[in-house]
């Protein structure tokens, strides 16, 4: 299982050079932006929010597979999880991580962001709490951080078994992160009512933070917004995309590093499944959104639904219904389940798609409000889809180099999933 | 004085046999060393033990976050005072959403810090007993006992099929 770790070849540092070269075209487009203004961005009213609050919301549900994995399933005792969670666990940190940057770019000025945290100061001011923006600050600051004691708890016998088995440098350096782990009975009994407890508290809050991403836009008025459907539906679209950005990584994973032994058939089988009932659902609240316009007889949540089926946006909505709704039914025949290619072809589908429903969300819906004369049309630049498309490039250099150099399979949950060593068969066993 | 007998095992049949017969021998002071958490022999040990008390780090750590979360919300509205939106200066539901994930934050630090503690990590040097053979596919069982007792440990490890014993 270590076999990651082993000294990587010209492909590595050849995926690894061109994820760095995007990576500082995006550093550079973002430098122009600070310097020249959020102009840059495309920013003009109404567009206001546009893509980098669209690639926010799509990094943040990608998280959700992850925490979905290792917390909800291990509670569930999902045996299927243990060769998988790691890498989805590892996808969760490093993608709030990238999710986390949007707020500040977004923001323009953001050596001002420690703004948003609540801290005592000279003129006794303090965030608005009644705000959903502050909200999110709350729920995505504790996800992060939650996520990341999931990570690095799940990870300290594995370091220490890494400890035990490198030699020189490697050695003394697994020996800091392993914290001294022995894998004694006391450890571990402490340690696993410790993991249970974090799935526990890591459950309720992986259901909440899309709940609160949601409401920055189901608090607002805006025709399209204004819906209680909005957490159930985000949820649930953050597990689909989640899931498939898991294929998106574990399948070239599996291929370069041999791992079919441990990532069988049946764990894509079982994602794939995942992704197919997520997609349902999701279709059961698109039709949901496309009535409640339809049978509120409001008129500006006609029109705006109206606008964003037929007018400038149409081909992203269009677009998000083909792959969201239609293309994950291949999923329903049992051969592609299993089919690699036709997986990883689903999983991008399925990514592109939930890009573009936060994007249809977002844009047309900031679009086309209640008067003509603040509807607009908003039109991508060099700088905001540059600094998207680096976000992609910084979440894989996190991932690529995750995989490097800590145990991307945990070692010692698929060991407790082998039958344990005993000396003579007991009866009953 | 006192000094410790480690006994290594391959199998895990055979190092709860071990636990049991030690126990029965009257040594108490056992610690086991496992790759992976094995119920069967964390079960034999934790008869007589209280459940882990991490879980009560996890309690005060939640409801502090929550506290923490009504007090900073309460406190700082009625600090400013001001009416927005006709709504009542402090309103309940919206501070909610901040106690939730403040309990989920604290708690989760807490049930972090409840382990490190307890499970006495970081350690910065190895303990006297521990093999590197312990994360990989042996389990180690090390006997805490005077001095004279050490040949009779020797004997229970050797008889139960120690693979090997050290003392």
């Amino acid at each position: 299982m270590a076999q990651t770790l082993a000294p990587p070849g010209d492909l590595y540092f050849g995926w690894m050079g061109v994820v760095a070269l995007i990576l500082a075209a995006g550093i550079v487009a973002w430098t122009a932006q600070i310097w020249w203004g959020m102009g840059m961005a495309g920013k003009r009213t109404p567009e206001m929010w546009a893509m980098y609050i669209t690639t926010f919301v799509f990094w943040i549900g990608i998280g959700h597979a992850g925490t979905l994995i290792s917390a909800i399933l291990y509670l569930f005792r999902a045996r299927w999880r243990t060769s998988i969670y790691r890498g989805a666990e590892a996808m969760t940190v490093f993608a709030v991580m990238t999710a986390g940057l949007f707020p500040l770019i977004h923001a323009g000025r953001m050596w001002f962001a420690y703004w948003l945290l609540p801290y005592p100061n000279q003129r006794y001011l303090w965030p608005n709490f009644r705000s959903p923006l502050v909200w999110d600050v709350f729920a995505i600051s504790t996800y992060l951080t939650i996520s990341v004691v999931f990570f690095s708890v799940g990870l300290f016998p594995d370091i220490a078994a890494l400890r035990d088995m490198s030699t020189g440098s490697k050695k003394r350096i697994y020996s800091i992160l392993a914290l001294g782990w022995e894998g004694s009975d006391s450890q571990w009994r402490h340690y696993q009512r410790a993991y249970g407890l974090l799935a526990a508290l890591a459950t309720p809050l992986v259901l909440s933070v899309h709940s609160v991403v949601s409401w920055d836009f189901a608090m607002a008025l805006v025709p399209g917004w204004h819906s209680t459907l909005f957490a159930p539906f985000f949820v649930d679209g953050a597990i689909f995309s989640g899931f498939a950005m898991v294929l998106v990584l574990i399948i070239p994973m599996r291929h370069f590093f041999r791992l079919q032994p441990y990532l069988t058939d049946r764990h894509l089988d079982a994602m794939a499944k995942l992704i197919l009932v997520t997609s349902l659902v999701l279709t059961y609240f698109y039709v949901c959104e496309a009535f409640t316009a339809w049978y509120s007889g409001e008129h500006f949540e006609k029109a705006s639904m109206f606008a964003r089926a037929t007018r400038q946006y149409a081909w992203a909505f269009w677009l998000q219904y083909f792959c969201n709704s239609l293309v994950p039914l291949v999923l329903f025949k049992k051969r592609a389940r299993t089919h690699t290619p036709t997986l990883y072809v689903v999983s991008l589908f399925v990514l592109v798609g939930m890009w573009f429903e936060r994007f249809n969300i977002i844009v047309p819906g900031l679009a086309h409000d209640f008067y003509p004369y603040t509807w607009g049309t908003y039109i991508p630049t060099v700088t905001d889809t540059t600094i998207i498309i680096a976000s992609f490039a910084w979440f894989f250099i996190l991932f690529l180099a995750f995989i490097r150099v800590l145990p991307a399979v945990s070692i010692v949950e698929v060991k407790e999933t082998l039958a344990p060593p005993f000396k003579t068969r007991r009866a009953g066993h | 004085m006192s000094t410790q007998v480690l006994g290594v095992f391959a199998h895990v049949d055979t190092i709860v046999d071990a636990i049991l017969r030690l126990k029965a021998g009257g040594y108490r002071d056992l610690t086991v060393y496992t790759p992976v958490p094995v119920h069967e022999i964390l079960d034999t040990l934790e008869v007589e033990r209280p459940l882990s008390r991490v879980r009560l780090f996890t309690l005060v750590g939640a409801l502090s976050g929550t506290t923490l979360g009504f007090f900073l919300t309460i406190y700082s509205a009625l600090r400013f005072g001001q009416v927005t939106g006709g709504k009542p200066i402090v309103s309940i539901p919206p501070y909610v959403v901040i106690a939730f994930e403040l309990t989920i934050l604290l708690g989760g630090l807490a049930t972090l810090l409840g382990m490190l503690v307890l499970a006495r990590i970081p350690r910065l040097t190895p303990s006297v007993a521990y093999d590197p053979r312990f994360t990989r596919d042996k389990f180690g069982v090390a006997v805490a006992c005077a001095l004279g007792q050490v040949q009779s440990v020797r004997d229970i490890l050797a008889a139960t099929g120690a693979e090997e014993v050290r003392s």
